[in-house]
């Protein structure tokens, strides 16, 4: 033969899932969220989602081109879109610029490219940021504007329902009395609450989850575990005092706790390996949140309690690995009857 | 009989597992017999164990089924021709393994057999031999595991006296992609298949077996579902397609609930497993007085121009099988004896058919590289794909730092090689081939220490 035939081992065969496909599996997931939020806040989303999806692109490439001289694309494994997306989705829609790129530097640079890059985060790096944010800028990170179907660029600012309750419960207001001052189920399925640029609409984030579950990108486990256990718990406050704590459905249709479920809990870096350390993991977001809600200072909990369960991953790998095949056999041998001579005594 | 109950009750194994394409082109083709080569090419080592002992000189002629090599301890298989012709010479020369190893070079002339050999299609049923008498024919016949894995078939028979086996797997499973060997025999020679059931059951005194076979293979669940409603003992068992079905723990798994312990073997469950290829080489074997000289082989690949069955001689080189089909389509970029997953790829077009060579796979060149690798991230799809319950990320990370005594720990051992975990991994990360070198690196230290 003239040409030299590839000799390499086995599989000689691949899925077709790869790396930039799921990235990219996750951004389509992530459009209706994106819709739902232009449509709330106009222009500003657009404007702040675009600044930190190039910054974040820029940072991670600047990063891998100069400072570790690897040799990429600049879009290379589309992970560093989703990390934009994300943390523009976790901001307001007014939020500066100077504040978005401080927010890529510490994403990228902070908490994904110093531990080596994509897969070596500890944490998710979207959250860190927004963490960071909300503790360096708790004005900036706190000013939200109320949802306006324009396109207008500025708009009031008002409180979110979350904030409105924690708010409520320091003065002494009970649940009811500030549920009226809110908008209702509906409005809070669909998407029409204050809050975070990307987080509003339950609709959008059960659109996404459809979609990653259908191409197979995530498994039910991590978000449905996590927002049972918040059904189940914050239900449980609800029935014993229905004045001081809201229903269940309250505190899974506001706040961050269905993008948290959706996206960010389920970042396939930041969380277990196997579906038993999945539940774990997504039970623990759950009641770190709760507890958070109910009995902290900070009016929503979710992205510390993902940030907390993150540092237990691999512990809970550690503890959740998989049943070995052959661990345990479902036969019972039989016994072979072995003839004994018997010896005159 | 209500087949569509057949059909949809099908089992198959719990953990893991995958679902590449099927691609059965030649699922529709008939066996053809492919003519002897002009030269055979026969390795004495075509199987597990040491290799035999070559018994022949250069110059001395040979007819089909005369024994050229002869086992080597027990742990080892008879080698006969398969052709009838002069040997020319016995030196090193590639196998499928991608090494020169010893083998004996045969000139065709003619195609003379062996006169006490049975080449008559009649059926013969009646089983006139002993237990005992039935593995020493196996064992003087050169039957080995005609699935891949060609371990020596008296062997595996033999089973210890400790040990109880109350069932017979016959696995017709073909799990691979691509491959239809065993899916054609299964429609071709049901009746011989049947028989040597039969055989192997009187040979270890069982009185249960039952066929797997994948749901993909509709036609052949039906025919032996058919045949065998009469037999006593023999049943079929349709099973979802999964990869690996096939394995022989992912078989027992599936068609007995049993897991076969770390370490152990199908005996230590009650159970012994063969496939249809090598059951019907023990038909052979036993009631034509037929030594294992040639197999049914697919050929298949997306350009080739005539893919297909043979059956074909053991020792044809492999472009002689090529030639039949078409020959090598333009852009080919890999061969691989056996099927994409755990078939190797070849160096050369010369690389003669052996025992254990289920297929020849033509990939083309855009499909033969390696995509570009990215850092894992950590999705645990290897994890939830390992049909033996292992953490293929984490051997391969413990097998990159040399670990090897902790990934002993991890059960590396028990690794079956299907590569699932490669063939699912999002970022093409080598897992495999890092729990390879881990696997070999403790075999090596213990038979160091040993």
């Amino acid at each position: 033969m003239s040409r030299m035939l590839v000799v390499s081992p086995s599989p000689h065969v691949h899925d077709k899932l790869t790396v930039p496909q799921v990235m990219e599996g996750v951004i389509i997931a992530m459009i209706p969220a994106l819709a739902f939020a232009v449509l709330n806040f106009g222009l500003g989303a657009v404007y702040v989602t675009l600044l930190s999806v190039i910054f974040c692109v820029g940072i991670e490439y600047a990063m891998n081109r100069y400072l570790f001289n690897r040799k990429t694309t600049v879009l290379y494994d589309r992970s560093a879109i989703i990390t934009g997306i994300l943390l523009a989705f976790n901001v307001p829609s007014n939020l500066p610029w100077h504040i978005i790129l401080i927010g890529a530097i510490v994403a990228i640079g902070l908490s994904k490219m110093s531990f080596g890059g994509l897969g070596n985060n500890p944490f998710n790096p979207a959250l860190v940021a927004r963490v960071f944010l909300l503790t360096s800028f708790p004005v900036e990170m706190t000013s939200w504007p109320v949802p306006t179907p324009t396109l207008a660029l500025d708009g009031n600012t008002g409180a979110t329902p979350l904030g409105i309750l924690k708010e409520g419960a320091r003065v002494g207001d009970t649940v009811p009395q500030m549920m009226a001052e809110m908008p209702g189920w509906m409005d809070f399925f669909w998407g029409f609450q204050g809050g975070s640029l990307g987080e509003m609409s339950a609709f959008a984030m059960l659109l996404g989850l459809a979609y990653m579950m259908l191409r197979r990108i995530i498994s039910w486990h991590i978000p449905i575990s996590m927002l049972l256990t918040i059904v189940v718990l914050t239900g449980a406050f609800w029935l014993y005092d229905p004045t001081q704590y809201a229903h269940p459905l309250f505190h899974i249709l506001t706040g961050g706790v269905m993008l948290g479920a959706v996206f960010m809990a389920t970042d396939y870096v930041t969380s277990p390996f196997t579906y038993r350390g999945m539940i774990i993991f997504g039970v623990g977001i759950g009641v770190i949140t709760v507890f958070i809600r109910l009995f902290g200072s900070y009016p929503e909990g979710v992205s510390f309690a993902i940030l907390v369960m993150n540092a237990f991953v691999p512990m809970i790998n550690k503890y959740t690995k998989p049943r070995r095949y052959g661990s345990k056999t479902h036969y019972v041998k039989p016994k072979v009857v072995v003839e004994e001579k018997v010896v005159a005594s | 009989m209500n087949l569509l109950s057949i059909f949809n009750n099908t089992k198959s194994f719990e953990m893991g597992g995958v679902h590449p394409a099927e691609n059965k082109l030649t699922a529709d083709e008939p066996i053809q017999v492919l003519p002897p080569p002009d030269a055979a090419v026969i390795h004495v080592a075509q199987h597990i164990g040491a290799p035999a002992t070559i018994t022949v000189t250069e110059g001395q002629k040979v007819r089909v089924g005369d024994v050229i090599a002869n086992h080597t301890g027990y742990v080892s298989s008879n080698i006969h021709s398969s052709v009838s012709g002069t040997v020319e010479n016995i030196e090193n020369l590639l196998d499928t393994s991608g090494f020169k190893k010893t083998a004996i070079s045969i000139r065709v002339e003619g195609d003379e057999w062996l006169p006490e050999i049975d080449r008559t299609p009649d059926l013969i049923s009646e089983i006139k031999l002993s237990s005992e008498e039935i593995i020493e024919r196996i064992h003087a016949s050169g039957v080995v595991g005609l699935g891949g894995a060609a371990f020596p078939s008296h062997v595996k028979l033999n089973v210890p006296k400790d040990k109880v086996i109350d069932h017979l797997l016959l696995n017709g499973v073909e799990c691979e992609p691509y491959l239809t060997a065993d899916h054609r025999l299964m429609l071709e020679k049901p009746e011989e298949l049947i028989i040597g059931i039969r055989v192997l059951m009187k040979a270890l005194n069982v009185d249960k077996a039952i066929i797997g076979i994948e749901n993909n293979k509709r036609d052949a669940i039906q025919l032996l579902t058919e045949l065998t409603e009469d037999e006593e003992g023999i049943g079929v068992q349709a099973l979802e397609v999964k990869y690996p079905q096939g394995g022989e723990k992912q078989l027992i798994k599936a068609v007995l609930g049993r897991e076969v312990p770390s370490g152990g073997l199908p005996a230590d469950v009650g159970v012994l497993v063969q496939n249809v290829g090598t059951t019907l080489a023990v038909y052979e074997a036993v009631q034509k007085n037929k030594p294992l000289v040639d197999r049914i082989t697919t050929l298949t690949g997306v350009d080739v121009t005539k893919p297909g069955n043979y059956l074909v001689r053991i020792g044809t080189p492999i472009r002689d099988l090529i030639n039949a089909s078409g020959g090598v389509p333009e852009h080919t970029g890999k061969i691989v004896s056996g099927g994409p997953m755990m078939g190797k790829a070849l160096p050369d077009l010369l690389v003669p058919i052996a025992k254990a060579t289920s297929g020849i796979l033509l990939i083309p060149e855009s499909e033969s590289r390696r995509a570009e690798e990215y850092n894992c991230v950590r999705c645990g799809k290897c994890v939830e794909v390992c049909p033996m319950g292992l953490e293929p990320y984490l051997l391969m990370t413990l097998s990159q730092g040399h670990n090897h005594d902790k990934s002993e720990k991890e059960n590396v051992l028990d690794c079956i090689e299907c590569g699932s975990c490669a063939f699912t991994c999002p970022s093409n990360r080598p897992l495999l081939d890092w729990i390879r070198l881990s696997k070999n690196n403790i075999r090596k230290a213990k038979t160091a220490k040993a």
